[in-house]
């Protein structure tokens, strides 16, 4: 029997993704601050691409891809708008309102013909060779998560040696831009 | 070329332009420049304590009774890691205090130097923000905005940690400017009139409203609690408290139903479930406070008035959120009645008097009430009496955590804010002693009384040594039953009366120990005798121990036992029994 809960949790909230963008600060510690708070309450990160944007305001964009109930999504969002170095944050919907790209290095080592298979089964997303051999090959390609993750699956038995991805990033589609809230 | 100061003289300049007159520390290595500089600055007294965490629980102390920021000193590593504990209190019941920790030197940061810690990596989690110091001449713009961040917008703990050769390197001293730069300080009000006006019309349509107030409308200042009072004046409703509330609304006035809550008043959480309008204001639906979530207030329109926008809808989904400082907001609601609807206590009176009605009926049950003795002081007897005989006075109560806190909270009346110190988000044991030191330091004149559990107030006893090093004439009540009480009742009610580990076996003689610090020790064992020694504590100029020796096996009722909605409440022995479901059993 458990005897740690306080209460029994009752309710089961459908669990949402979100993609939360954040405009921090670029200073020491600030991305512990944001990492922390996930964990300290207990929130998901799904993937985290973080790189400083505006050099003359020291201003980094971490985007966030997060899941939970939408009483959790609320939570973040209003919990991360309390950190000090925090200027705002915004939650990009999942819709055909909001570009998504993910960007992934991928390396196949293996024979002549697997690499030409490898090869050809890349056709169908945009990529570009970065580096050959007789061996291998390294790959970049800029796709939606779902995408990546599927190449690699099909990569795999071709000789898949190393993967490195960046996370998605998020971008509002038209003229609209998040100000400051 | 402008004048340079050294760190540590940066750091006195800032606490004088700051107003701060007492500092609570204990000094170390790493700190050892700013302790030289101390002697420079006759404006600000040190108190010194025995231990980091007093030094927190004092700043503490000193921060809720006054409304100021509380301003402690430690040093690096232990120092540090030690005052943890008063950080996170802070953090969790909004209260402003300033830390300032001393760090290892800038070059040996990241290299485990003697007493090295990552101080702002450890306190990240409990403190509103804090700052690792790396140039000289960023100290005094940091140190100002430390001030800023803790005492403004939902006040909380802030440290700054400073290298130690930033302390003896020379650079710029900026001067404390007022801006509206920082947002998140300045959380605005976004009530608008339409907000009014829909709080407003609630209000009219109300036929069971209550009002639940928390430790927000004191932090928001005196001038909260008198609207807050003008507010239940002129609309007549019911009113109820947190814990932390406690004092803004006088505790003996008739429209107030007492502490809600686990251990609230029968009145007040049967109002909070049957009602159908709740007023939230500064409070945050704490789990002590709500019961069982699903089943909490099922039939009532909400409405929450907080200064922390995260703070809404958190737990409990509420109708209408007006987001912004008590007292504005209570300016606003108040200024519209009175002008719009001046005379609607009267014309209300009839559509809430059976909602009153039932509320005089669920009184009746007298909730609070016990069975005295003539043999054996009763805990809540001993709060009583030491009520009935400060009352006249104005005192300042902090408390420690456990049953004599929740006796403390049903028993002692507050009629005046920031009169009542406790834990109450973290339950700190120990809090109240040095907790206690703090309100004394700030109000020299006033009567300060601990009211204690003997198994808490042994966790930071040393700072008894504090109180006399600077005659400070806290009185430390203990209620001392042998026992953990809140653990030996939970263990009674829900663990077979298996009492693991709650008794403490060997308990110092409490009067030889006050004898032993140069205090003054009392002890009251009969019923009889505890007028007399109450009077006889309260005329020692000298801090005291009062060991009142009190009925070891008594519960606090009421209880909400957890699992259970607010209207399903444990009166005292004979309800146990029968509602305790298995389930329940598990839910602490």
């Amino acid at each position: 029997m458990n005897k740690s809960a306080y209460s029994f949790e009752t309710k089961k909230e459908k669990i949402e993704n979100h993609i939360i963008v954040v405009w921090v600060d670029n200073e020491s510690g600030v991305l512990a601050r944001v990492v922390g708070l996930f964990s300290g309450r207990g929130y998901n990160i799904d993937s985290l691409a973080v790189a400083e944007v505006d050099k003359k305001k020291n201003i980094s964009r971490i985007t966030i891809s997060t899941s939970g109930t939408p009483q959790v999504l609320r939570q973040i969002k209003l919990q991360l708008g309390k950190l000090i170095p925090v200027h705002k944050v915004a939650d990009f919907p999942l819709n055909k309102k909001t570009l998504l790209r993910e960007m992934a290095l991928i390396k196949v080592i293996s024979s002549k013909t697997q690499l030409e298979k490898a090869k050809k089964l890349c056709k169908k997303y945009k990529y570009t060779i970065l580096d050959k051999t007789e061996k291998s090959f390294v790959l970049e390609i800029s796709a939606l998560k779902k995408e990546i993750d599927e190449l690699i699956k099909k990569l795999q038995p071709l000789g898949l040696a190393s993967t490195s991805r960046t996370g998605v990033v998020a971008m509002t589609k038209g003229s609209e831009i998040y100000k400051q809230n | 070329m402008a004048n340079l100061m050294t760190g540590a003289e940066i750091i006195f300049k800032v606490l004088e332009e700051q107003n701060v007159r007492h500092i609570f520390g204990y000094p170390g290595g790493a700190v050892l420049p700013i302790y030289d500089e101390l002697k420079n600055h006759k404006s600000i007294k040190h108190i010194l304590v025995r231990h980091e965490q007093g030094a927190g629980h004092a700043a503490e102390g000193y921060a809720r009774s006054t409304g100021k920021a509380g301003v402690l000193l430690v040093t690096s590593g232990p120092g540090a890691t030690n005052a943890v504990t008063a950080l996170t209190d802070a953090y969790m019941d909004s209260v402003p205090l300033v830390c300032i920790t001393g760090q290892v030197p800038t070059h040996l940061i990241g290299t485990d130097a003697f007493q090295e810690c990552d101080t702002t990596g450890i306190t990240r989690p409990c403190t509103k923000h804090n700052w690792l110091v790396k140039d000289v001449n960023e100290l005094s713009s940091i140190m100002h905005k430390a001030f800023e961040v803790a005492t403004t917008g939902r006040p909380g703990p802030v440290l700054v940690d400073i290298p130690k050769d930033i302390q003896f390197k020379k650079g710029k001293y900026t001067k404390l400017k007022f801006t509206k730069s920082n947002n998140k300080s300045n959380l605005k009000s976004n009530i608008t009139s339409n907000k009014i006006e829909e709080t407003i019309r609630l209000i009219k349509k109300s036929n069971k409203p209550i009002l639940y107030t928390g430790g927000g409308v004191i932090n928001s200042g005196p001038e909260a609690t008198e609207l807050l009072r003008e507010l239940v004046a002129l609309t007549g409703f019911p009113i109820t408290s947190t814990l932390q509330g406690l004092g803004a609304y006088p505790g003996d006035d008739h429209q107030f139903l007492g502490m809600l809550g686990m251990h609230g008043t029968y009145e007040a959480n049967n109002a909070m479930h049957d009602c159908d309008l709740m007023i939230n204001i500064g409070a945050r639906f704490d789990d002590r406070i709500t019961g069982k979530i699903d089943e909490f207030s099922p039939k009532s329109k909400k409405i929450h008035i907080d200064i922390d926008p995260s703070s809404i809808n958190k737990t409990v989904a509420v109708d209408l959120a007006l987001v912004g400082d008590v007292k504005i907001i209570l300016e606003q609601l108040v200024s519209y009645i009175k002008e719009k609807h001046p005379d609607f206590n009267s014309s209300n009176k009839q559509q809430i008097s059976s909602w009153w009605n039932q509320i005089e009926n669920w009184r009746k049950k007298n909730s609070l009430g016990f069975v005295n003795s003539n043999e054996v002081i009763k805990p809540q007897y001993a709060v009583q009496r030491l009520y009935e005989l400060t009352k006249a006075q104005d005192v300042f109560i902090t408390t420690e955590v456990g049953q004599h806190q929740m006796w403390a909270a049903q028993h002692y009346k507050f009629d005046k804010p920031n009169r009542w110190m406790t834990s109450g988000g973290l339950g700190t044991m120990g809090y109240g002693l040095p907790a206690a030191i703090g309100v004394q330091v700030a109000h020299p004149d006033k009567l300060v009384i601990d009211i204690a559990g003997e198994a808490s107030v042994l966790m930071t006893m040393q700072e008894m040594s504090t109180a006399v090093q600077y005659n400070l004439p806290i009185k430390i009540f203990i209620l001392n039953n042998q026992y953990m009480g809140m653990v030996r009742q939970w263990q009674e009610l829900l663990h077979e009366k298996n009492y693991s580990e709650s008794y403490t076996a060997a308990l110092p003689d409490f009067v030889k120990l006050a004898e032993a610090y140069g205090c003054v020790g009392i002890r009251a064992n009969k019923p009889d005798e505890l007028d007399g020694k109450i009077a006889q504590m309260l005329s020692v100029d000298k801090p005291v121990i009062f060991d009142c020796v009190v009925d070891k096996i008594e519960n606090c009722y009421p209880m909400i036992p957890s699992g259970k909605p607010h209207n399903q409440m444990l009166l005292g022995k004979q309800d146990e029994d029968d509602k305790i479901s298995e389930e329940g059993k598990v839910l602490v």
